[in-house]
């Protein structure tokens, strides 16, 4: 009886493989400054008080939702920081707090979706470089294909490009639509970073459920596209990998694809139930070292901060808090008129007859 | 080819613009305008598949990308989400995308892209990320395609918040519609009647107004294509020809039907279809596509609510059947012929209440 066929490489996802930088073109960026690894730290301190007292605001009912990013403050915080805001261009899904605030994003109006105000948030996303928060997993990749594709065809004198940074994770990758997305990019040798947050869960189904072969990246060899797998729980090598990538497609070499391997210590939203899926026993055999305890020990090490450092980035971050809480608590809800009037540019007669029948019946003044 | 059309190519190729009368065709009457397009506003692209070298399995696209050259009109690799996703990262950056699905039903693959995506982002942006998407969809049945090649997604694209619709009945509308829906500001589905393609018609160049036809004066709203005093025929796309042929049959056995053509299947004209049945007090509505949900419903309702006091008969729908859409072998069983919408006519003219 013949022996029955194994595949060569399992399904797990596994660990990081060094980064394969000869892939990208373009020289490396110049090293993180002893200021900017601060700086790094501090943001990654704020972005995790801010998702942990999201959790907080909606156990006390002052926002109805929430999808946290603990763990993932490396990986978001470090590709975030990497963009160019005067000329780049970033697409998010709904767990990109840690990029937003990275790109220095009004986080009032950003948490705002989570309030239930807007869908989408209400910061302004030409002004901010962030699309509108996108809620369809793998509902945006396409559309920075389509936003670089732009910037080719308006490529300015100096033959640098604007980049278009498209978020997804494990289990956006099995959407068609990323498979389109990066065929389109490669045919067109459009200036995409595709970043990859494998954070191990989708929802409860773990990587090894999603991702046949076990990793994304390795996908992007079929497409002709170079890609990195990287450790997307150490920020410095999230921010070189991520800077190299936006060398790569600025240049106009086309694509690139960082997969960067994390974990999502929390649930999936504050309505999620990771009891029922894995152990927390599992959780902390799997997550690794936190990512925050991790840097902030390398920054001790180096000599780069000391604890008075620390305490003051920790006090930034909840008065920071403080501050995005009154803001939030303070939103009052959009005029309901505004249910009308954002449809199209160019309104129609039904429409503005709905606005004015709703006005005559809702409005009892 | 006669020489109005002679001048007129030689005027194009050195960049005059078009002007007077000429005898065209739906397919030319779109090149035409998707040239005038491209040369009117350079942030236009047109890009689908085969819509480059080849001109489109229509060859709408014809010559084009000659003569704007392969960044204004390209082909895309052969995935319509894609196609339709790009058009959205496009119009963020500024650009007007014209995208083409090749045909109707394929459509279907992209509907979270059209639906979710460019429907929404003008409202989820809060208006600073308009979508000015004029997405062509070859259309409708009658000419013995394929599975998914004749499909009439009207009702459905028309109950997407966002999305405007509309369909040009013959070569002098689809210029002018397509001139008009390919410089607005919101996404629009423009969808193209593939059986009228071919027919030759007279395109006004002149009147972008489009007045030379009968009571056409804007590219917005719907038009009165035959006036007539007994029955109302309300359609759109390939079947105001079949009710305007029906319309002539009808005057031989002395009944006046006027004929309207919808033209804007979102938003719907309203006043004009109160106008017209409060005129004929009967109105019989005519599509392809099935009947259940259909966009006659609609019409329907409207001219219920607008016409309830004057109406002599309930409004009949002629319309498609609810079956996929079948082979070209029974596709006249299904596509709305002449005897059935004759039928219809009979029916509200000798309806009688009680």
């Amino acid at each position: 009886m013949d022996t029955p066929l194994t595949p060569t490489a399992g399904n797990d996802a596994g660990p990081p493989s060094e980064p394969r930088y000869e892939q990208l073109s373009g020289l490396p960026a110049e090293p993180l400054t002893a200021g900017q690894l601060r700086e790094l730290y501090s943001l990654m301190v704020a972005v995790r008080h801010l998702d942990a007292s999201a959790i907080a605001w909606q156990r006390q009912g002052l926002i109805p939702g929430y999808a946290p990013e603990l763990g993932q403050e490396a990986a978001q915080v470090g590709s975030g920081y990497a963009v160019d805001t005067a000329r780049d261009f970033v697409f998010p899904t709904y767990r990109e707090m840690g990029v937003a605030r990275a790109m220095g994003v009004d986080m009032v109006a950003y948490m705002s979706t989570h309030k239930a105000t807007w869908h989408g948030g209400l910061y302004d996303p030409q002004e901010s470089r962030l699309a509108p928060i996108q809620a369809v997993v793998g509902g945006s990749v396409l559309h920075a294909v389509g936003w670089a594709h732009g910037q080719t065809l308006s490529r300015p004198a100096d033959g640098t490009l604007g980049v278009a940074m498209t978020y997804f994770g494990d289990g956006a990758s099995s959407q068609g639509d990323v498979h389109e997305a990066m065929n389109f990019a490669a045919v067109m040798k459009a200036p995409v970073v595709f970043f990859v947050q494998n954070n191990g869960w989708a929802i409860s189904v773990p990587t090894e459920r999603q991702v046949a072969g076990g990793s994304v990246a390795a996908r992007a060899a079929g497409y002709g596209i170079p890609a990195l797998r990287i450790d997307g729980n150490d920020v410095v090598a999230v921010v070189e990998a991520t800077r190299r990538a936006f060398a790569h497609c600025r240049a106009g070499n086309g694509p690139a694809l960082i997969e960067a391997m994390t974990y999502r210590r929390g649930p999936h939203s504050t309505s999620d139930d990771p009891g029922r899926y894995r152990s927390l026993n599992e959780e902390r055999d799997d997550a690794g070292e936190d990512p925050l305890e991790r840097f902030r020990r390398r920054l001790l090490a180096d000599g780069v901060a000391d604890e008075a450092f620390f305490a003051e980035a920790l006090a930034a971050a909840k008065s920071e808090e403080e501050e995005i809480r009154a803001g939030v608590q303070a939103l009052g809800s959009r005029p309901g008129s505004e249910m009308f009037d954002l449809v199209f540019q160019e309104t129609t007669p039904a429409l503005q007859a709905q606005a004015a029948n709703w006005r005559e019946e809702s409005e009892h003044v | 080819m006669s020489n109005a059309i002679l001048e007129s190519e030689a005027a194009m190729a050195d960049g005059t613009p078009n002007h007077g009368v000429e005898q065209l065709s739906m397919q030319q009457a779109l090149n035409r305008a998707l040239d005038e397009v491209l040369a009117g506003n350079p942030k236009a692209l047109i890009f689908g598949e085969d819509c480059g070298r080849l001109g489109g399995v229509f060859r709408i696209t014809d010559g084009l990308q000659a003569k704007y050259g392969t960044g204004r009109v390209f082909d895309t690799p052969l995935a319509e989400s894609g196609i339709l996703g790009m058009s959205v990262g496009l119009a963020m950056a500024g650009f007007h995308p014209i995208p083409e699905v090749q045909f109707d039903g394929f459509a279907y693959p992209a509907i979270n892209q059209i639906v979710c995506q460019i429907a929404r982002m003008n409202y989820r942006s809060r208006g600073t990320m308009p979508m000015p998407v004029t997405l062509r969809v070859p259309s409708f049945g009658g000419i013995r395609a394929p599975e998914h090649h004749g499909e009439s997604l009207e009702a459905l694209f028309a109950h997407v918040p966002g999305l405007k619709v509309v369909s040009p009945s013959n070569p002098h509308e689809a210029y002018h519609l397509l001139k008009y829906a390919a410089t607005r500001p919101d996404p629009v589905i423009f969808m193209e009647p593939k059986s009228r393609y071919w027919q030759k018609g007279g395109v006004n160049f002149d009147s972008a107004d489009g007045s030379d036809s009968p009571a056409g004066d804007s590219p917005t709203g719907a038009n009165v294509m035959r006036a007539g005093r007994h029955v109302t025929l309300v359609a759109w796309g390939a079947m105001v020809a079949r009710c305007l042929q029906v319309a002539e049959l009808a005057a031989e056995d002395g009944i006046d039907v006027e004929v309207l053509d919808l033209r804007w299947l979102k938003p719907i004209d309203e006043a004009a279809l109160v106008a017209s049945v409060r005129k004929t007090r009967r109105a019989v509505v005519v599509h392809e596509a099935p009947l259940t949900s259909g966009l006659g419903a609609e019409v329907a309702q409207l001219v219920t609510q607008g016409c309830f006091d004057t109406l002599k008969a309930p409004v009949e729908r002629i319309t498609g059947f609810d079956v996929p859409y079948p082979s070209g072998d029974l596709e006249d069983e299904y596509i709305p012929n002449i005897d059935r919408i004759l039928f219809g006519i009979q029916r509200v003219l000798e309806y009688r209440r009680g």
